[in-house]
């Protein structure tokens, strides 16, 4: 392959950090489902120690299995490197930990997956990392919470759950005047629908456990770094611009340039926290992955679909799917997913709480589980599910009212998918 | 040249054909870049001279320190800059005065110096800006995707071991044949 030709995405989904094996020549990726890797000396081992040569030392840190997720996610995503870890939550500890201090603030976006909600106003708070809330629909309500101790912005590219498309770029600019990177969680879109770095992100998380999996059997997570953001310009973040007291002095930030808040998360981060990624892992995530061109434009197309059919139903009160024409956040839809806009949407069933419980019940296609980002069509009734713990106000709030159904559109045939809702919907009475 | 993106064969041409390297700020301290890309570069194979005016008289990774470019012992196929951008310019000019002058003048991470490079390419010199040798030398032989850093490259051919222990790659090209 020519040099100087960039590789479309299909290919890079296949292809990116996957050369057959040194010393066998297997061709498809090998498990390397080993803790650690021996040395060739006392010098060999202390230049891996300290950071002075590439290489594996112990899979907690680094393993060349999951080595080939990353270079992959981090090839679809137009980043400089990644770092695969277990789970998207994991991912999201890393990234904040790695650049925030007791009593520091980050600005996150309402519109999250509610772990990630529960994931900042608690378990966050207690590290001293304190969320400030701001909303999507009003980008005001990003800069008016900038503060001295701002250090991040986080938001989703496509908000689970369903419909919402968040207006990127107007956010990357707050960022950018407040002096601080912006994350985004592109779970939902994947980079086959959307590529935030190009919209301005500096970081970008996953939960791989969804789509880039793509077939419900692998819980993971990866960070990928945009190699945007210029970590020593005002002092701000010193994990990476002042020296690092455990690798002997050392300045990631001068030492690694672009990719160094991948370093920075791999060899503070993830050495010392612990959540490492198994290779198995790794493996079916990379197998999922190769895919992923061709999934998620079914997903789309076939979600696009069933809102349509939805829509006309006489059960169904309202359908939120930013790819439907005269959805409220369809134009930033078409601006950010021209392609599709992905397999998950919510909608109301008519009679309220019972009738998504029934509805829930019925389906035979449908699986009735906490997940989304799976081949098969999923299901669930938030209000009697995730967020039964809450008053009706809050899950109002929640957008997990008691009408409120959410589907992850799988890629069946879409005949047999809308079949299924229609004789479950039928049962409703 | 581009100095904004160099083509990965200009880069990879560079590091297959240089064998000795005079490194112009060489670090004693041995977490500065410039003391890792000696070592790693040490270690690849290449004879690198270290250069420090304070540091002379003395070894740094066993190699004995020069206080300029005038006083190396031998010609060098390349000068690797370890200095701030605007004192960059002064070292080129040395490299220069140079006979024979070297063929590549390298400039680190961090480091351009625009007129100085036009200067060193008028005479057919090849210059490569803002760049670490160890971080390319990582990035084309793939011992640097273990990092989960995007190499930018794609190839179904093997990789080649460098015969030095098992965690350590080529900058070789992958074989087209395994009996090549
Ligand atoms: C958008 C989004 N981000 C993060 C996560 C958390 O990922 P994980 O379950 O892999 O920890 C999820 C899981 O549902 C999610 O949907």
């Amino acid at each position: 392959m020519s040099e100087e030709r960039v590789p479309g995405f299909s290919t890079l989904a296949i292809h990116a950090g996957a050369q057959p094996d040194p010393t066998t020549g297997a061709r498809a990726t090998p498990i390397y489902q080993t803790t650690s890797y021996v040395f060739d000396d006392v010098d060999h081992a202390a230049a891996l120690f300290g950071l002075q040569t590439f290489g594996n030392i112990y899979t907690r840190i680094g393993n060349p299995t999951c080595a080939v997720l990353e270079e992959r996610v981090a090839a679809l995503e137009g980043g400089t490197a990644a770092l695969a870890v277990a789970s998207g939550h994991a991912a999201q500890l890393i990234i904040l930990h790695t650049l925030l201090e007791p009593g520091d603030e980050f600005i996150a976006a309402r519109q999250l997956y509610g772990g990630s909600i529960n994931q900042f106003n608690h378990s966050f708070k207690k590290f001293g990392w304190n969320v400030v809330w701001a909303d999507v629909d009003d980008i005001s309500s990003f800069e008016n919470a900038v503060t001295p101790k701002t250090k991040a912005i986080f938001i989703e590219s496509i908000a689970n759950p369903g419909g919402i498309v968040t207006d990127m770029e107007a956010i990357a600019k707050v960022a950018r005047r407040a002096g601080v990177p912006l994350i985004v969680d592109n779970t939902l879109a994947t980079p086959y629908l959307c590529k935030p770095i190009e919209h301005g992100a500096d970081i970008v998380v996953h939960s791989l456990t969804k789509f880039i999996g793509g077939h419900g059997n692998s819980i993971g997570g990866i960070i990928v770094d945009g190699g945007t953001f210029n970590w020593s310009r005002e002092g701000r973040y010193p994990t990476l611009s002042e020296p690092c007291e455990s690798y002997q002095g050392m300045v990631l930030h001068e030492t690694f340039g672009n990719f160094a808040f991948a370093i920075a998360c791999r060899v503070l981060g993830l050495r010392d926290l612990g959540p490492a990624m198994s290779p198995f892992n790794a493996f079916l995530i990379l197998t999922g992955c190769e895919t992923l061109p061709l999934r998620m434009q079914t997903h789309s197309d076939n979600a696009l679909a069933v809102a349509e059919y939805l829509s006309d139903h006489p059960k169904v009160s309202w359908v939120s799917y930013a790819g439907l024409p005269g959805d409220r956040h369809h134009t930033l839809a078409k601006r950010y997913t021209p392609k599709g806009a992905g397999a998950v949407l919510t909608f109301g069933v008519r009679g309220g709480y019972d009738a998504g419980v029934k509805l829930v019940s019925s389906v035979e296609l449908f699986s009735h589980l906490a997940n989304l980002g799976d081949t098969r069509s999923l299901i669930i009734h938030p209000a009697s599910t995730t967020h039964r713990q809450l008053a009706d106000a809050q899950k109002t709030s929640a957008g997990a009212g008691p009408d409120v159904v959410r589907l992850s559109v799988g890629i069946e045939d879409k005949d047999d998918i809308i079949a299924d809702l229609d004789q479950a919907l039928d049962k409703i009475d | 040249m581009n100095h904004d993106r160099y083509p990965d064969a200009y880069i990879r041409g560079i590091l297959d054909s240089v064998k000795t390297i005079a490194m112009v700020g060489a670090s004693a301290k041995d977490v500065r870049p410039s003391y890792l890309a000696m070592k790693y570069l040490l270690q690849k194979g290449f004879d690198v001279i270290p250069v420090n005016p304070g540091q002379v008289g003395k070894e740094l990774l066993g190699q004995k320190v020069y206080a300029s470019l005038a006083e190396l012992p031998h010609p060098v196929d390349m000068v690797e800059i370890f200095r701030s951008s605007e004192h960059a310019g002064a070292v080129v000019e040395e490299a220069l005065a140079l006979t024979p002058p070297p063929k590549v003048i390298w400039m680190q991470l961090g480091v351009r110096n625009d007129e100085a490079a036009e200067r060193a390419e008028a005479e057919g010199i090849q210059v490569v800006m803002d760049r670490c040798p160890k971080i390319e030398y990582g990035r084309l032989s793939g011992e640097i995707a273990w990092a989960g850093v995007n190499t930018r490259t794609l190839s179904s051919r093997r990789p080649t071991l460098s015969g030095t222990g098992v965690q350590h790659l080529s900058l070789r090209k992958p074989k087209s044949s395994p009996d090549e």
